[in-house]
Order: structure tokens, then sequence, then C-alpha cells
């Protein structure tokens, strides 16, 4: 059973730039699903347009049952079921990490105080930083604030996460770390997308790898095939430039 | 370019300031322009208490104070409420808010004070009482003067607050969203939080601004400290009295306004300082 489904996607952010161009993607239940591709080839795109924080022009996404690109649709309550972890962190830093965790869980999912704070305490555990439950974000390293928005986004519970790049802002020291808590989550089941340039993890984790370009899906399959046999000369490419 | 080499490798200059105080001489730093303007205030306070005929124009213009501080606070209330609600149309989703604050804080920007307190006054004012069931009548002078100095502030406010809004980065609003809450949610828990730090010193200065610029409604006939200090001189023809006793107290008031805004500010951001 597919989780989310993305048929026909096409983005236009104006009358000349077209980032997706007809994006056909459905992710399975526990599926790991890891996406790379060039600079501009609208990977952030295609995740953003799987919590609406951007609205897909034409084509339908469906998540668990609801049709985010309808009108009507209760985005909130799709999105509390649909983690994000951004490449910059975004914690809220006139909050703890504690109150970080726990905004959400209270407002949205209207969890008491005691409720929330265990939730907090429990998903700040998961990913090995309980004890900075009181501090403040700006007092954390790089990758522990990012481990406080992986706890922030499973605090919640959602069934799926999306991961735009969680790495790219990170020291190489704690690359690892973050990667580690990832890792972790999969072994957990829990269904993800991952955009990153980590292709070690790609491998390790991925049940299938995307390979974009210009807006499209190039190539996908199994990580050991793609990465040492690319069919695709776009995809070779970009291995040639990386690798 | 012109800069000479002196210029260039003036040292205590391109240091940062924390490193510039061990390298300059204490009476380089020493603030001695607190010291002149305490000398100044206290001389004119010398004169406005102590002077008989300045003493006299004191006396007179000291009903006025009461009025000026009055209007500028109710001005400031309103203009409050108007520039939040401005501000917060000026980033509204909705395109209708963000035109009509848009158009509003534009057409304030584009008219100097003194013109636009005319026209609010006698034409804003006036073509609006009869909507709210007041005759044009009802509506004293000073009242027309709040609501003047209440819209100009208006549109300045809604800028401090839209530059407030747009100060927060755009990941925070985002953040907010993917976590599911709401828009309305998101501005109240993540962004005003820290847009407030931010709008509170342009806040301070405008309120300041205000106050000073309360000495315009004398041309409303309001009976403020310069309108009183007008009609002092006209009837004891002591022009140099009684405008060295008015500026004695506009600095008093504004340094008094300002320092009571200033500990605001500390308190306002109080064990939360640096949390950025
Ligand atoms: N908000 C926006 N407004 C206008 N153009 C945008 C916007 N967001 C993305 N684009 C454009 O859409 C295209 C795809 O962008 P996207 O961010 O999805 O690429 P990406 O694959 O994530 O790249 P990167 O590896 O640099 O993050 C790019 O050409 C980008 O310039
Ligand atoms: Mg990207």
């Amino acid at each position: 059973m597919s989780i989310i489904s993305m048929s026909g996607v096409h983005k236009w952010f104006s009358t000349t730039v077209h980032a997706l161009r007809g994006i056909d993607l459905e992710v399975a239940t526990g599926e790991v699903v890891v996406i790379i591709g060039p600079s501009g080839s609208g990977k952030s795109t295609v995740l953003r347009c799987m919590n609406m924080l951007e609205r897909p022009t034409t084509g339908t996404v469906t998540f668990d049952g609801m049709t985010l690109t309808d009108k009507g649709v209760d985005i909130d309550h799709a999105r509390t079921e649909m983690g994000m972890v951004f490449q910059s962190f975004n914690l809220f830093p006139h909050l703890t990490v504690g109150q970080n965790v726990m905004l959400a869980q209270r407002k949205v999912r209207g969890r008491s105080k005691d409720e929330a704070r265990n939730m907090a305490g429990q998903q700040l555990a998961r990913v090995g930083i309980p004890e900075k439950i009181d501090a403040y974000p700006r007092q954390l390293s790089g990758g522990q604030q990012q481990r406080v928005a992986i706890a922030r986004s499973l605090a919640m519970e959602p069934k799926m996460m999306l991961f735009d790049e969680p790495t790219s802002a990170l020291d190489p020291e704690m690359i690892k770390e973050v990667l580690d808590v990832m890792l972790h989550l999969v072994t957990e089941g829990m269904t993800m997308v991952v955009v990153t340039h980590e292709m070690g993890f790609a491998r390790a984790a991925a049940d299938r790898v995307i390979f974009m370009d210009e807006g499209m899906i190039v190539e996908q399959g199994d990580p050991d095939e793609l990465f040492d046999s690319p069919r695709n000369d776009r995809t070779k490419d970009f291995f040639d430039k990386i690798l | 370019m012109g800069a000479t080499q002196h210029e260039v490798w003036n040292i205590s200059e391109i240091l940062p300031p924390e490193e510039r105080d061990d390298l300059d001489p204490w009476w380089d730093r020493f603030p001695w322009w607190a010291v002149m303007l305490g000398a100044v205030i206290v001389l004119f306070g010398y004169y406005t208490f102590f002077v008989e005929s300045y003493n006299n124009a004191w006396r007179f213009i000291k009903p006025g104070i009461k009025v000026t501080v009055v209007v500028t606070l109710w001005a400031f209330l309103f203009s409050m409420i108007i520039g939040l609600i401005a501000g917060f149309g000026r980033v509204s989703r909705n395109p209708l808010l963000r035109n009509l604050s848009r158009t509003y804080v534009e057409f304030i920007r584009g008219v100097p004070t003194l013109p636009l307190l005319f026209f609010i006054a006698f034409v804003i004012v006036p073509t609006v009482a009869p909507w709210f069931g007041l005759t044009n009548k009802n509506i004293s002078k000073e009242w027309r003067g709040i609501a003047g100095l209440a819209l100009v502030y208006g549109g300045y406010i809604a800028e401090v607050i839209r530059g407030g809004i747009q100060s927060v980065e755009h990941g925070q609003m985002e953040a907010g969203r993917s976590l599911g809450l709401s828009y309305g949610s998101t501005m109240r828990s993540v962004i005003l939080p820290q847009a407030i730090r931010n709008v509170l010193p342009p806040l301070a200065n405008d309120f300041i601004a205000m106050l000073k610029d309360s000495s315009l409604l004398s041309l409303l006939a309001i009976n403020e400290i310069t309108q009183l200090s007008k009609l002092y001189v006209n009837v004891s023809f002591q022009p140099r009295e009684t405008y060295v006793v008015l500026t004695f107290t506009y600095i008093v008031m504004v340094l008094a306004l300002s320092l009571v805004l200033h500990r605001f500010e500390r308190w306002m951001s109080r064990d939360r300082a640096g949390a950025r």
C-alpha cells in the first residue's frame, strides 16, 4: 500500500521557471526513498509538494487517503502525520529544546503539559540528547540542533518523515551523528523520503534511489544497481562529477 | 577614494569597539556630550524655576503638559492598534487586505505631517463622523488632533510591524506549518515572539517622535504646551523667556520617556537576551 502518491505533478514558479515537469511517484508504507540529483533539479520542490509547502500547479498528491491537492482538504491535519526536517534546522530560537518539541504537541495534538514533556523526553532520548531538554537551541552544536529538529517531528508520531538535505549544513564531524539517528529510524520501520548527497547513507538505508534532473525523474531503482550500473547518460554524468 | 593614508590606517576606527577601548585614552571615550547636555538642562531648569519672568511663563505653560501627555498617550494607543492591523494587513495572504494596507501606508508616507493633520482633522473626521452617528460638532479639536496623530503614526508603525515580522526567517513559518500548526498559531507562538524584540526599538522611536510631533497640534488650537507658549508670548511679549521654558519642558519630557522606554525594552527582552 502506498502512503503517498504524486501523479502528473507540475510546478511552475513563474511563467518561465518550470521546476517540476510531470512527477509520478509512489512511496509504500515502510519504504525508504532517497532522492538525488544536481542542484536545481527539483528535489526540494518534490518534497515540498508532498506536504504542500509548495502547491503543485497541476497534478494530484494523495497522502494517507487524503487528496492534498483538493481545495477543502485539512492540510494542517495532514501535516501532523508527515514530519519534515530542513537543511537549516529551523528550530524556534526563543524556545528551549523541550518547548520546541512540546509546542505542536500541545497546540495541535492537544496533549497536556505533562504528556507533552514526557513525549519530549522520550524523543530526545531517541535522538541521543535527553539532557539538553532545558537548553536553548543556540547553546547546541549543529548536529545536536538537527537531532532536536528530528525529535520535534517525531513527537507528533508521524506516519512518514521528509528530510531535505538534513546534513548539508553540518560540519563533517557532525554528519555521522545525524545519519545514525536516521539509520535508527530506518530500522524502526519509519517511512522516509530523503533528499541527500550522502551516497553512503543511500546505499545503506534506501529501498529505492531516485535520480532527478531538470524537474523529472530520470532513473530510479535499487541503490546498488543504480550506483554501480546506471543506465541513463545523465545519471552517469552526475556520478562522474560527484564521485 | 580620496581617503588619505592616515584615514585608512587609523586603527582605532577599524577595530571593533571592545578592542578600541584599550587604545583610546579615557578622555577620548568619556561621554562629554552627556555632561554638556546635562549642563544646558540644569541651566534652563534654573531659569525656569528660579527666575521670575521665566517662572511666570512656566506657570502659564504648565497646564498644557497634561494635555500634551494625554493627547500623546491616546494617539500612541490608537496608532498602535491601527499600525498592528495595517502591519498584519501588509503581510497578509489576502490580496485585498494587502492592497488596502499598502494604499494607506503609501498615502501617509506621501504627504508631510502637518498638511496630513489638517487633512485628517478637517476632511477625514467630518466625513467619517456621521457614519458613527456623530455630528462634526460632537468631536472636540483634541480628538481631531488625536485622530490625526494616530492615523499618521499608524502608517509608520504599520511599516515597523511589517519589518519586524519579515525580519523573522521564512523557515520559521515553514517549520511551524510543517508541524501542523495553523498560520495563526505559528504567527502567535513562533513569529511574533521573535518579531517583538525587533520592533521594540523602532516603536520606541516612533513614540518619542510622536511626543515631539504633538507640538504640531498647536496649529489645531489645542492647548498643549506649544500652543500655550504662543498664547503667552502674545500677552507677555517675552518670547525669549517663553521659548527657553518650552524647550526645557520638551527635552525633559523626551529624556524621561526615552528612559522609561529603554527600561521597558530591557525588561521585555530579559532572560532571552541573545536568543536568536
Ligand atoms: N520559491 C521559488 N521561487 C522561484 N523559483 C524557485 C523557488 N524554489 C525553487 N525554485 C526553482 O525551482 C528549481 C528547482 O529548485 P529546487 O530547490 O527544488 O532544487 P533542488 O534540486 O532542491 O536543488 P538544491 O540541490 O540546490 O537544493 C530551481 O530552478 C529553483 O531555482
Ligand atoms: Mg534543495
